[in-house]
């Protein structure tokens, strides 16, 4: 898969800001933007985690959502032993049951990024074709307090060493303090950096780290911000801050793509990322997914987990489906 | 499959253990009806669900009478704080059978189960644990030191929200130290009558509470009974207006929570999404079967568009079908007469010019169904714009100005609650300000809480529930001496039919006798 | 040598301004020994009518006034008419046929009640109102706001104190009122109206209509745009009928009172002609 490219992106948003990116300009689009009221957000998603899913409908949704899970390791304890370990997991998710799908991506770090397309091997390729892509958090992630040359580097290493897909951070002190047009600059940046020489280029993500942002204004603003200056995907969090994904946030970002492909046309990611363990809690951001933009939107390009614990919770699920009765943690592969 | 087409996921009436047949509460009992019994159907299926007794003005008697013996020797003596603990027992009783009722609610009513599951039944409990500790300490209720009960209070109930209305009447009620006769509505008697139940469970002192059932003349009967010192009712404004002309010239403090046509009203800086949720849980909540529904909606012309098309984006994904489904949005139109009315008002709409739209669902074969639909291009002459329609038709108007958006919002007989979304503080409170209606809901709607009073103004009744007002309106100030405080209380000395004040105290004011009917005329045009 | 004293004649008080009865009526007051003090407008039913119309259009100014300023306003009333004390005195005095004392204790108590009252206009929303816990994520609050218009049969046992017991607590939230005067006392209504008329009270907010009760009551418990009924001093009409005639627009009603009570300074006169609004708002920090 490949992302837009970088030029109309630019075109695109100087055409719907009405000007030059910079933060006077952002400012009055963002700021323009309805806001939103935490308490019927909340509501409208607390509504949705109660649609009730039963039999085949529960068993087409727990192999969706392994095949929209990026299965992550972000550790500082990470090996190239842990990501080959990861890898085949990722390909081979349950060993008992070969009808069970594959996940769309691994998820690691840059330096992680070799070990990934050498374990994947054959397996490597784009999920919307049933293979494995490789994603790579970059921009000095989690927190992004890197000068943006250091930020682009690291970009461009994971992308030279096989990345797919890159996971970047925006800088939420410069977002926190108004600094839109710097926002935008480094998203755009990076964006550009993701290109490869054969003119082709990795999706980007952009991680806006819901959980610093606070606010759901912040949120919406943030995730048109990350739209405009060429993101493919918004995604709520490293995983390494709390709140993490949480489904009213999850919600309010699918609305900003609905909105977003209402008014351009184009189809926009997004990912939720942390937090989710449960199948019980996947199925609800399917339901949000489905209710909200439509069900058009889960595939792979358009719709990820980041996780790493849920992968076995929908394992065990789908044992139980099959077995008729409740399987246990030792029926389930620890990577 | 599309993964939207969620398997059914029914709740099961196992839970349920119905009889064939449900009789009076009278004094503690079930006892037979001297009426000609009637069935209750589930609106979703048009299947009976059992056979009700029907109460003859002779039940009527006996039931007030029980009420009467029940205040006289047991309640009225009992201890404020032993009243409570009857109060709580019931809120708990209520919990424990939740899922229970919840489904009863749903089978009786037509409304979706996660509407009587999250909340009717919980606002039942909730009504009950609040009333509960009223109960000792109505001192504080705003009625000065030693407040009195009334008496026996005829309740009559509506067929919208049947255990609910139950709750918001019966707690008060028996908190204040009054004893009760109830009538659910006709439709709906079934949760009152399993509440009857838990009330045999509770083991209330018989005669507190009596439940009869019936249809209108039942109610009549009940509501004009000289036994009788306070009535309260919910429903339509018409049957409201009967009884208030009914209880004129008597001792009854009334009550009245009437119909509303309530305005939805969205500027153009209002929270959208937002916005478009309370829109469609203000008029398709409990299929449009609310008195205080969002039925106009007022936006701003220069949204109207997008706000239109956000609202038939979001109609698309609402599920119709079994109420016992819990992935059912909209449940079934609650009888067939009131599915003729707003089948009737949805064509006028039509005929004077306004947009109809649908949303796309598939009507069940049985049972009464009606699709959530919106009208464009509605005139605030239209009477879809006027008349209280009790169902899942919304019509949409627009404005230009916030003093316009006041005064179409107010251009109504009715003034039960309204809605206002906007990001701006200010302009809120001072559309709050000027709205005429009891209930306002700013960037929310359709909440409802024990601690909160709802009621109208106009014709959409008098009096409030909820709340220490709703306490107040089932008690009168002390006698004059028996109160330490004789004018701090706030219903003081004055005597209303109306407002939360003593406009009952049988035979304990100071007023000049009820002149007699004949009368009437004797006094017109003299000159002294 | 005597001098020749000017008469006063005596009209209605509707918004603002002293007409005539638009039918041209008038009656006789006639003075305790009988002998003639004035004739009174006799009002008609489009008097009344004209009264309710210019009462509607007085209550968003009065309501909207801030409730310090409605008290003050309401305070003037009662520095205005310890000014005119002695005129009060002497007319009720020749009406009512009591003593001085009596007729000087009358108007003490007429002007001590629209002090209490008007201390009342920025405290009662305190008391009547408050803050509701609900559980949920909301700004929570009941507030009572005036119900409107409100037609009052004043008692008619009293040349003033009746007219005030009821007129002000009805003025305290900020109704307006159309009031009928005692049939057989209607002088001082009129000359209080005199005093209204030069205080701070915006026009319109009270009206008064002398002539019979009985005739023009029935208008006012039809009319439409009328939100409240008083029938304190309407015991000797056949108020029943006029109840029922209320409960067509479900008008707020007060039942008769009889006897040195009726009327007297209470918190539930005020709350009698309001309605409790409750407000709710979502809140978060998010």
């Amino acid at each position: 898969m490949s992302g837009t490219s970088l030029v109309s992106a630019r075109e695109r948003a100087i055409a719907v800001l009405g000007g030059e990116p910079d933060d006077a300009t952002l400012r009055r689009y963002l700021h323009g933007i309805a806001g939103v009221d935490a308490v019927g957000l909340e509501q409208r998603a607390a509504g949705l985690g109660t649609r009730s899913i039963k039999t085949s409908s529960k068993k087409w949704a727990l192999d969706r959502i392994i095949e929209l899970i990026d299965l992550t390791t972000l550790e500082g304890a990470d090996t190239p032993g842990k990501v080959r370990s990861l890898v085949a997991k990722a390909v081979n998710p349950d060993p008992s049951d070969a009808s069970t799908p594959r996940v769309a991506a691994v998820c690691v770090y840059g330096d992680m990024v070799p070990f990934a397309v050498d374990a994947l091997g054959a397996a490597h390729g784009d999920p919307d074709d049933g293979l494995i892509s490789v994603a790579a958090v970059a921009t000095a992630f989690p927190s992004g307090r890197a000068s943006l040359d250091i930020k682009l580097a690291d970009t461009a290493e994971a992308v030279a060493a096989g990345a797919d897909e890159i996971d970047m951070v925006i800088d939420r002190g410069a977002f926190l303090a108004g600094r839109y047009g710097l926002v935008f600059d480094q998203i755009a940046a990076v964006k550009a950096a993701c290109a490869r020489p054969d003119g082709t280029s990795a999706s980007l993500k952009v991680i806006l780290e819901t959980g610093e942002l606070v606010t759901y204004d912040n949120v919406r603003r943030a995730s048109w911000l990350s739209i405009l200056a060429g993101g493919d995907f918004i995604k709520t969090s490293t995983g390494k801050v709390a709140p993490a994904a949480t489904l009213p946030v999850t919600l309010l970002m699918l609305e900003v793509v609905r909105d977003w492909h209402l008014a351009t046309g184009q189809r926009i990611g997004v990912k939720p990322a942390g937090g989710i363990r449960s199948s019980k809690d996947a199925i609800k951001y399917l339901v949000t997914v489905a209710e909200t933009v439509g069900e058009d939107w889960l595939q792979p390009h358009l719709f990820r987990f980041g996780a790493s614990s849920l992968l076995n919770d929908v394992l065990l699920q789908r044992q139980k489906i099959a077995t008729g009765h409740y399987s246990g943690a030792d029926y389930v592969t620890i990577d | 499959m599309s993964f939207l087409d969620y398997a059914p996921a029914p709740e099961s009436r196992a839970i349920l253990s119905l009889r064939d047949s449900y009789g009076l509460f009278i004094d503690g009992e079930f006892v037979d009806g001297r009426g000609e019994p009637f069935q209750t159907i589930s609106p979703a299926t048009e299947e009976r669900i059992a056979m009700i007794a029907n109460a003859n003005p002779a039940d009527v008697d006996a039931a007030v009478a029980a009420a009467r013996r029940a205040y006289d020797r047991t309640w009225s003596k009992m201890s404020g704080r032993d009243r409570g603990k009857y109060l709580f027992r019931i809120a708990r009783l209520v919990q424990e059978r939740a899922r229970e009722l919840a489904v009863a609610e749903s089978l009786d009513n037509g409304k979706p189960i996660k509407e009587s599951r999250d909340v009717d039944v919980p606002l039942v409990a909730a009504w009950f644990f609040y009333y509960a500790g009223w109960a000792d300490k109505l001192d504080h209720a705003g009625l000065g030191a030693n407040p009195r009960s009334l008496g026996v209070a005829a309740q009559v109930i509506p067929w919208n929200f049947p255990l609910l209305m139950l709750a918001w009447k019966i707690a008060p009620a028996l908190a204040a130290g009054n004893t009760v006769v109830l009538k659910p509505a006709e439709t709906t008697p079934l949760t009152a009558l399993i509440f009857a139940e838990i009330l045999q469970q509770a083991e209330l002192p018989a005669g507190v509470v009596n439940i009869i059932t019936g249809a209108g003349d039942t109610g009549a009967a009940l509501v004009s009974h000289e036994g009788v010192d306070k009535v309260a009712f919910t429903g339509s404004t018409g049957v409201g207006r009967a009884i208030a002309k009914q209880v004129a010239g008597t001792d009854k403090k009334v009550t009245l929570e009437l119909g509303g046509k309530a305005a939805n009203i969205v500027f153009d800086d209002a929270p959208i999404d937002q916005a478009v949720e309370g829109i469609v849980n203000g008029i398709f909540f409990n299929q449009g079967h609310v008195c205080c529904a969002g039925s106009r909606l007022l936006v701003q012309e220069n949204i109207h568009d997008e706000v239109v098309e956000r609202l038939k984006l979001r109609l698309s994904t609402l599920r119709l079908g079994d109420p016992l489904d819990k992935n059912t949005d909209i449940g079934a139109i609650n009888s067939k007469e009131q599915l003729e009315r707003i089948r009737t008002l949805s064509d006028i709409g039509e005929a004077e010019g306004a947009e109809r739209w649908t949303a796309p669902c598939e009507i069940p074969e049985n049972g009464f169904w009606f699709a959530p639909t919106i009208f464009t291009g509605v005139q605030t002459s239209s009477r879809i714009a006027r008349d209280e329609i009790f169902g899942p038709v919304l019509s949409v108007l627009t404005f230009r100005t916030p003093a316009e958006a006041i005064a179409k919002a107010n251009n109504t007989p009715y003034g039960l609650s309204a809605g206002i979304w906007t990001d701006k503080g200010s302009r809120i409170l001072a559309v709050a300000d000027q709205l005429r209606a009891g209930v306002i809901w700013a960037n929310t709607f359709n909440r409802f809480d024990p601690a909160s009073p709802f009621g109208g103004y106009k014709e959409s009744g008098y009096g409030r529930e909820g709340g220490r007002h709703g306490l107040g309106a089932y008690l009168a100030p002390a006698p004059i001496g028996q109160s330490s405080t004789s004018h701090a209380a706030i219903s003081g000395r004055a005597s209303t039919a109306a407002v939360e004040a003593d406009a009952s105290a049988p035979a304990k004011r100071s007023r000049t006798a009820k002149p007699a009917r004949t009368l009437k005329n004797a006094t017109k045009g003299s000159k002294r | 040598m005597s001098r020749l004293a000017v008469p006063k004649t005596y009209k209605l008080y509707i918004g603002g301004a002293f007409p005539r009865s638009e039918s041209g009526r008038t009656y006789e007051v006639l003075a305790a020994d009988g002998s003639f003090l004035a004739n009174a407008a006799l009002a008609s039913r489009k008097d009344a009518r004209d009264a309710v119309v210019a009462a509607r259009a007085a209550v968003s100014g009065w309501s909207g006034a801030t409730a310090y300023n409605r008290g003050q306003v309401l305070y003037r009333i009662a520095e205005l008419l310890e000014g005119r004390r002695a005129q009060f005195v002497a007319e009720i005095e020749e009406a009512e046929g009591v003593t001085r004392a009596v007729a000087s204790a009358q108007v003490g108590e007429a002007i001590d009640r629209w002090v209490w009252y008007a201390g009342w206009a920025d405290k009662f929303a305190q008391v009547a109102g408050n803050a509701n816990p609900v559980a949920g994520p909301y700004f929570n609050i009941s507030v009572p706001e005036p119900t409107g218009v409100v037609a009052i049969v004043v008692p008619q046992d009293s040349s003033l104190l009746g007219f005030v017991s009821a007129v002000a607590p009805a003025l305290v939230a900020g109704n307006a009122v159309v009031a009928v005067a005692s049939e057989r006392f209607p002088l001082s209504a009129i000359s209080l109206a005199e005093v209204l008329a030069t205080s701070d009270v915006p026009k319109g907010v009270v009206n008064v209509l002398t002539g019979s009760p009985a005739e023009i009551a029935p208008w006012l418990a039809s009319h439409a745009d009328v939100n409240a009924l008083d029938l304190v001093g309407a015991g000797a009409l056949d108020w029943i009928s006029l109840e029922v005639d209320a409960a067509d627009t479900l008008k707020r009603v007060l039942r008769p009172e009889s006897g040195p009570d009726a009327a007297a300074p209470a918190l539930g006169r005020i709350a009698a002609f309001t309605e409790t609004k409750t407000v709710w708002h979502t809140k978060s920090l998010r």
